[in-house]
């Protein structure tokens, strides 16, 4: 008899939606399946990386000697200490995430938007830190030369072994190339602006400095970059056709231009989810202040957006791996 | 959700926090340590490490368990899915667990065999 009717009970609860397998409300299981389907994609992104890495395994471009740079410490070499910053910074985000969606359950209003805008500051910072590192990335530091074949020579000092940069031996050469305009031509091109140096600069440059070397993309067994000797550095810059100064969608200067278009592509994939999360977090740190979640009884909303945040955060401990330290 | 709906204990009950405010610093401290020994080792690059095993830098594969360690730690605690029911974490974690591995086994392999090929070939690609 008891059985029967709890049997009848429990499904029409069933039928009429009152069976939660999952006990989660609608919308945080929707956020959830979205997760899981970016991760997904993240996922085909940093996967795909890993795949034009060992492709190319004997001559990737090394990150340390990339992402050397860190805010007001100029011609220091400071490999990844930046990255890391930035690392802390998000995890740090994170943190005042999860306090606000704690101090949501707790119906704290002031503490909810207290904690939000320590977010969004954290968000803030980090894509600017972002930008910081395209902006060093595609400015370049020290140029280099580009083969036939896209393969890129770079210059060291012989007896330091130091990279040395472009404008340290150029020879100033005056010459009558100047950058194709719109209006020059007979057809409605242009070009984007000219290297710093021209080819025979660079070349001259190299001839007249016994001291330098070039060094290829090709790595050796203790993951250095291989440095030719004179003679075939000499023979070597021949093959040179292209002065290639900072890094864009086409040419790269650390290496594989692959490397340049993955870091364009993930980090700036990432930095779109960065900004978008601020920008969800501004509109629901503004709901917190005028009350609606106050009205509404709950602070579920903080907590899906909370959710939306930590996979960002998530997604970079994966592309710091991947792209800085591995 | 209620306070008592929390589990507090991290390590598998090694540590059990008093409050979800007290685990919250507890895990950023755990993700501290963490980030800060993968960025002095990738600073130092200690030469032991960077023998080969299974086609990998030992580093390499101290990194990538370092992550996932990160990982569990901010999904499980940060996104509250250690309080969740058991379906749900399956549903959300399973398909990336077999799905990622997959995807990652079946194009590095490929990218070997291509690397490979490039060695080997009669065309040359430095040029």
């Amino acid at each position: 008899m008891d059985i029967t009717s709890s049997d009848s009970e429990l499904s029409s609860e069933i039928w009429e939606g009152g069976n939660k397998p999952l006990n989660a409300s609608y919308g945080k299981l929707m956020m959830w399946f979205f997760l899981v389907s970016d991760a997904l994609t993240f996922s085909g992104f940093i996967v795909s990386y890993g795949f034009s890495r060992f492709k190319n395994i004997d001559s990737w471009p090394i990150a340390d000697e990339v992402f050397t740079h860190f805010p007001f410490l100029h011609g220091i070499d400071a490999p990844m200490y930046y990255v890391a910053l930035m690392t802390f910074i998000l995890i740090f985000s994170s943190v005042t995430m999860v306090l606000a969606v704690d101090a949501g359950h707790h119906m704290k209003k002031n503490k909810v938007a207290f904690y939000m805008f320590l977010t969004i500051i954290g968000g803030a910072v980090f894509v600017g830190s972002q930008a910081w590192e395209w902006k060093n990335f595609i400015k370049g530091e020290y140029g280099a030369l580009e083969t036939k074949g896209g393969q890129i020579l770079q210059f060291v000092d012989g007896s330091s072994g130091e990279r040395v940069s472009l404008a340290s031996f150029a020879l100033s050469i005056s010459s009558q190339r100047t950058t194709h305009q719109k209006n020059t031509g007979i057809w409605f091109q242009n070009e984007s602006s000219l290297p710093t140096f021209s080819l025979r600069e660079v070349k001259e440059g190299f001839l007249k400095n016994p001291n330098l070397l070039i060094r290829g993309e090709k790595i050796n067994d203790r993951g250095e970059k291989i440095v030719l000797s004179r003679e075939q550095s000499t023979l070597k810059i021949e093959d040179a056709v292209n002065v290639v100064e900072g890094a864009n969608l086409i040419h790269n200067e650390y290496g594989n231009r692959l490397f340049a278009n993955f870091f364009f592509f993930i980090t700036g994939f990432h930095g779109f989810h960065v900004f978008s999360g601020v920008v969800i977090n501004i509109i629901i740190f503004f709901n917190v202040i005028i009350g609606t979640y106050e009205k509404r009884g709950h602070y579920e909303m903080v907590e899906k957006v909370g959710l939306y945040w930590h996979f960002v955060d998530l997604v970079w401990v994966f592309v710091f791996t991947f792209f800085y330290l591995v | 959700m209620e306070e008592g709906e929390h589990k507090l204990e991290i390590f598998r009950g090694l540590i059990k926090f008093k409050s979800n405010v007290q685990k919250i610093w507890g895990v950023l401290f755990v993700l501290s340590v963490i980030t800060t020994v993968e960025v002095v080792l990738g600073i130092l690059k200690p030469q032991p490490l960077l023998t080969m095993l299974f086609g990998m830098k030992i580093l390499n594969w101290i990194f990538i368990i370092l992550t996932i360690l990160k990982a569990y730690y901010i999904t499980w605690d940060f996104m509250h899915v250690r309080d969740e029911r058991d379906s749900l974490k399956g549903s959300v974690v399973l398909p990336l667990i077999i799905l990622i591995p997959y995807l990652a086994f079946i194009l590095l392999l490929e990218a070997d065999y291509i690397f490979n090929i490039m060695v080997d070939g009669f065309v040359s690609w430095n040029f």
